[in-house]
């Protein structure tokens, strides 16, 4: 299919200097002020909630990155999410490594398991990559349960929960809530770094125009690879984080389901954005168990209407349709928008 | 030998379930450039409306062609009012569509039905054949499959609506300029998808035993075989179905670890896709500068 | 000060009176009160094991049941049931919900082992009692270790075992095949049969298959299983499988002595649609009455319960098995939180719970009680080996008490 490129559709893509407004700096700090000062304001069972958007929302950030931003389907991110999941879990119970030294590991396994998926992936576009992909969400508990010395199998891994460091004078879940918080603002600084970039161009670039970024001289291949190995890196990481705040691994919780969901969230957050990641860590959390409230006999049902009224509304996720509305009261002509989420050829 | 004969006979068996939903998957994405996720559990609807047509008294055949008629009918519906809003949203928006869409018939059929297993009437007498390797439901699956299939390639390639049908999907601009009615193309491609999958699922329920989660782990399998055939050709899905039907059950007879049997197969299946991308039969796709 | 000090003595006095109760004096934790016990449950209502969300159904019924007839001392019972898709991290999220914010009594019946294990720890930590957990692992049974944690059904190496002994006396020479689900269910059953054995283990078990749940059939399995020569199958698998797998072993002209697990014996639901003549002669144990068998329907327990079905539970099939485990575990409740009086505290109801007595309930097999113990958290333990005669099930044999961990 071919697609119709605007010319100011191209120019928006033009680099982002540092600058963005001030009026943009006041919201992000703003937003950052309220983060930090929520868990005070809230129910211990509410901050944990909360603890697990911001997980979510790094994973779903990585999925962007390697779907939004350089067009390459995954249903497997479940997968990936465990292996963070598992490395943090086996680290902490069988080698006693304290829960934050766990996360460099993760992000490092993360990073070498998206790469050597990256390779043969290459080969692969549209439904044949969502195949691909597939096969990694659904050989993931395959294999936790097969090499369950290491696993602990079926019967998964039970994690004691970090104490916070004593003087702090705050409990569990809100010191959680802080190391997620932090790692989160880590991912965002550095996904924005990496996509607002030459890197993140060569990504965008591959994405829309493979032959033309090819003819330009973009290494396709290894940005591709490239864009593979961090976007699981993210994903890992958050399934460490996940790991740690839960306190147990099990082959169960890392299902198809949750591949699917990712992805899902990632579309209503904004597939291209950094912000829908946000968006979508709300969504996996709190619209199944609306959906849950609203009806106990169908609520699977209440969850994927959900899903359809908010592609309808917003088919470039909830921050892809009002991210552009706003941007025009509040940003200059410099920032990068690549906002414009366009139909990606194939998937 | 004889193990291994019964383990190809099963495999065949098996992969003409796979086959026959790969072909419905296959006919949506002819007609829409779509995956449709949520084609396993519109096939099990349909099986559920039959069951209930045929639990009321109404003989197998008059049930399963009202199913037809419904499945069609429901197919073109769908495609009208749940995925034209979606059309020209991105790809992505339209996938996690039929996601819900298949969340949603799931739960529907769950709560209507509630999750006890039935059992389901078959047109086919059981009767092993060929010394026990197979029985003559199974025969029947494998001819209703290869059945739809002749009449799906005939569709495609000789008759006029199969003609605009194509040319609607690989071009919309054009096919309107050419008269053809692109929005009725597609209802009809999706009313006939439906159509496809309601014969797997009345084929396969008394298989397999109707319940809301009898095509999950079926679609799975026939997304896979699909895209070993190539996700455009009809005689690609019936031919992958079987391939995977058949090297699942290998690999689960000879490998040591039969526990990693589904890893095992879709690490095969994608080995084979490694030296040709777009699947046995598919066709490449042509990037123009 | 004499002054201020009548002052406080005068609030303590009214605080004191009107914290003592206004129609009984009772002694609380959270989620109890003079009008209502608030009582949490987990069940997968979404997700491929929803077929369990019967048992979901069939509790809800039942607490409505007692409440129409005046609660359980003049309390109602607040049953409250969150979803969590079988997925371990969704419940504990939805356990912390019910005991942070909806302040239950307890956390009963949840279904699954691994969200089961996932919780185990966060409520033993909170002194929260995990009661009567829905599933037939071993590792309920752990007073030492998890006090507030306490299982309700024998466990599938219980199960497993029994057939084990079974075999040892009346087959010795046999060669056994196993088809099992490919999780902690399956595994049980197969690690039991083995520990069962002992050290004829080795020789006597020569092949075993899995499958997910996610495999449309087991024709592959069970022709591979057939291959090795064995004569004893066990089939440690759900009802729809077991059906698969019984019709294809009689397909494929196999004759070996079966034995299905104790969660796949439905006559309506497993034995016809497998084919009558293809099922006669499997074996299984079993603790609680088949709805769906013949021999019970004359029996008043069985109409009670039918009444029950068709007033309270209509949603649920009454050929469904999920719908007697969940009135049997209901009961269970009913009657520890009724001998729990008016002092229901999780302290004093754990204490109840692990000190029951011969409770009978009708719809437990004649012969079958429940038992516990400060050092005996399995509340049954009793098993009986059942044919299955292509009609119904025929008990044979003794009510064997299992010995489980």
């Amino acid at each position: 299919m071919e697609k119709r490129i605007a010319a100011p559709e191209i120019l928006a893509e033009a680099p982002a200097a540092a600058s963005a407004s001030g009026w943009r700096w006041v919201g992000i700090v703003a937003i950052i002020v309220i983060a930090a000062a929520l868990p005070f304001a809230l129910s211990k069972y509410h901050v944990f909630e909360l603890t697990m958007v911001m997980i979510y929302a790094i994973a779903v950030l990585g999925l962007n990155i390697l779907t939004g931003y350089n067009g390459q389907i995954s249903l497997g991110h479940g997968g990936f999410f465990a292996v963070g999941a598992y490395t943090a879990a086996i680290l902490m119970h069988r080698y006693g490594v304290p829960y934050w030294a766990t996360l460099p590991p993760a992000a490092l396994i993360g990073f070498a398991l998206g790469v050597l998926f990256g390779l043969p992936a290459l080969r692969f576009e549209g439904p044949y990559l969502a195949l691909v992909t597939l096969a990694m969400a659904l050989a993931t508990p395959q294999l936790l349960k097969y090499f369950d010395t290491w696993t602990g199998g079926q019967q998964g891994i039970n994690l004691v929960k970090p104490m916070p460091p004593a003087g702090l004078g705050i409990d569990r879940d809100r010191w959680l809530y802080f190391v997620a918080l932090v790692v989160l603002l880590l991912a965002i600084r550095i996904a924005a770094n990496i996509l607002h970039g030459r890197t993140g161009r060569a990504f965008v670039a591959i994405r829309d125009h493979p032959i033309a970024a090819a003819a330009m001289g973009i290494d396709t291949a290894k940005y591709k690879t490239l864009a593979f190995g961090t976007s699981t890196l993210f994903t890992a990481v958050a399934g460490a984080l996940a790991a740690i705040v839960i306190g147990y691994v099990s082959p169960e919780g890392y299902s198809l389901f949750l591949s699917i969901s990712f992805l899902v969230g990632s579309a209503v957050g904004g597939i291209a954005t950094i912000g829908g990641a946000i968006v979508g860590g709300f969504f996996i959390q709190f619209v199944p168990n609306l959906a849950n409230d609203i009806s106990d006999a169908a609520p699977w049902a209440i969850y994927g209407l959900a899903m359809l009224f908010f592609m309808y509304t917003m088919p470039r996720g909830v921050v892809g349709t009002l991210g552009p509305w706003l941007m025009r009261f509040f940003a200059t002509r410099k920032t990068a928008a690549p906002f414009a989420a366009r139909r990606s050829e194939g998937a | 030998m004889h193990q291994f004969l019964q383990q190809i006979f099963s495999g065949l068996a098996a992969g003409s379930i796979y086959a026959s939903l790969a072909l419905a998957l296959v006919m949506i994405y002819r007609a829409t450039d779509l995956v449709n996720f949520a084609q396993g559990e519109m096939a099990m609807f349909s099986t559920y409306i039959a069951w209930t047509l045929v639990n009321a008294g109404l003989p197998f055949w008059l049930a399963f062609l009202i199913t037809l008629a419904a499945s069609f009918v429901g197919g073109m519906i769908i495609e009208r009012v749940v995925i034209r809003p979606v059309e020209n949203a991105p790809v992505l928006a339209a996938v996690v569509v039929t996601i819900g869409l298949l969340l949603i018939f799931n739960s529907v059929a769950g709560w209507i039905y509630s999750y006890t297993v039935q059992d389901f009437p078959s047109p086919f007498p059981d009767r092993p054949v060929f010394g026990a390797l197979m029985t003559t439901r199974d025969l029947g699956v494998i001819g209703v499959t290869l059945l739809m299939l002749v009449l799906l390639f005939a569709f495609f390639r000789y008759t006029p609506i199969g003609l605009a049908m194509r040319a609607a999907a690989q071009n919309p601009a054009s096919a309107r300029l050419c008269g053809i009615r692109v929005g009725r193309m597609l209802a009809i491609g999706w009313g006939l998808a439906a159509m496809i999958g309601a014969t797997a699922g009345v084929m396969v329920a008394p298989v397999l035993f109707l319940d809301p989660n009898m095509m999950g782990g079926v679609l799975i399998y026939a997304f896979a075989g699909a895209l070993l055939g190539g996700i455009t050709s009809p005689i690609g899905a019936v031919v992958g179905g079987l391939i995977v039907g058949v090297t699942e059950n290998l690999v689960g007879t000879y490998l040591i670890a039969s526990q990693l049997k589904l890893t095992v197969a879709f690490a095969l299946i994608i080995l084979v896709l490694v030296f040709r991308p777009n699947g046995l039969f598919g066709t490449a796709i042509v990037r123009r500068v | 000060m004499p002054k201020r000090l009548m002052v406080v003595l005068v609030f303590a006095g009214i605080f004191a009176t009107a914290g003592g109760g206004v129609c009984r004096s009772g002694e609380y934790s959270a989620g109890a009160s003079d009008s209502e016990i608030k009582i949490g449950n987990t069940m997968p209502y979404s997700g491929p094991a929803s077929g369990y969300s019967a048992i979901g159904k069939s509790l809800s019924a039942y607490f409505a049941m007692i409440n129409d007839q005046g609660g359980i001392n003049g309390r109602k019972i607040n049953f409250i049931s969150r979803d969590d898709g079988y997925s371990p991290p969704k419940t504990v999220e939805a356990v912390r919900k019910l005991v942070e914010e909806d302040q239950v009594l307890m956390v009963f019946q949840s279904l699954g082992t691994p969200p089961n294990l996932a919780i185990r720890g966060y409520l033993n930590d909170n002194k929260v009692p995990q009661l009567f957990v829905g599933s037939g692992a071993d590792q309920w049974n752990d007073p030492k270790r998890y006090p507030w944690t306490m299982g309700w059904q024998p466990s599938y190496g219980t199960e497993a075992r029994i057939f084990a002994r079974y075999v040892l006396d009346n087959l010795p020479d046999a060669k056994i095949a196993a088809l099992y689900q490919n999780d902690d269910f399956g595994k049980d059953y197969v690690n039991g049969m083995r520990a069962g054995l002992g050290d004829k283990a080795g020789k006597m078990i020569v092949a075993t298959q899995s499958y997910e749940t996610t495999d449309p059939t087991v024709d592959s399995q069970v022709s591979a299983l057939q291959a090795s020569g064995a004569d004893v199958l066990l089939t440690a698998a759900i009802p729809k499988f077991t059906t698969l797998a019984i019709r294809k072993v009689y397909d494929l002209g196999w004759r070996p002595t079966q034995f299905v697990n104790s969660v796949s014996t439905s006559v309506g639901s497993v034995m016809k649609p497998a084919g009558v003549e293809k099922s006669a002669g499997v074996m299984s144990a079993t603790y609680t009455k088949d709805p769906s068998d013949p021999r019970w329907h004359d029996t008043p327990e069985y109409q009670d319960w039918l009444a029950w079905m068709k007033k309270y539970n209509s949603s649920v099939n009454v050929a469904d098995a999920l719908a007697v485990y969940g009135y049997a575990t209901a009961q269970t409740l009913v009657a520890v939180l009724k001998a729990s009086g008016d002092n229901l505290t999780r302290d004093h109801v754990m204490e109840v719970a692990a000190s029951l007595h011969d409770l009978r309930l009708p719809m437990l097999l004649p012969g079958i009680t429940i038992s516990t113990g400060a050092d005996d958290y399995a509340p049954i333990k009793q098993m009986q080996l059942q044919k299955f005669d292509g009609n119904s099930w025929k008990v044979f044999g003794d009510v064997i008490k299992g010995s489980g961990r």
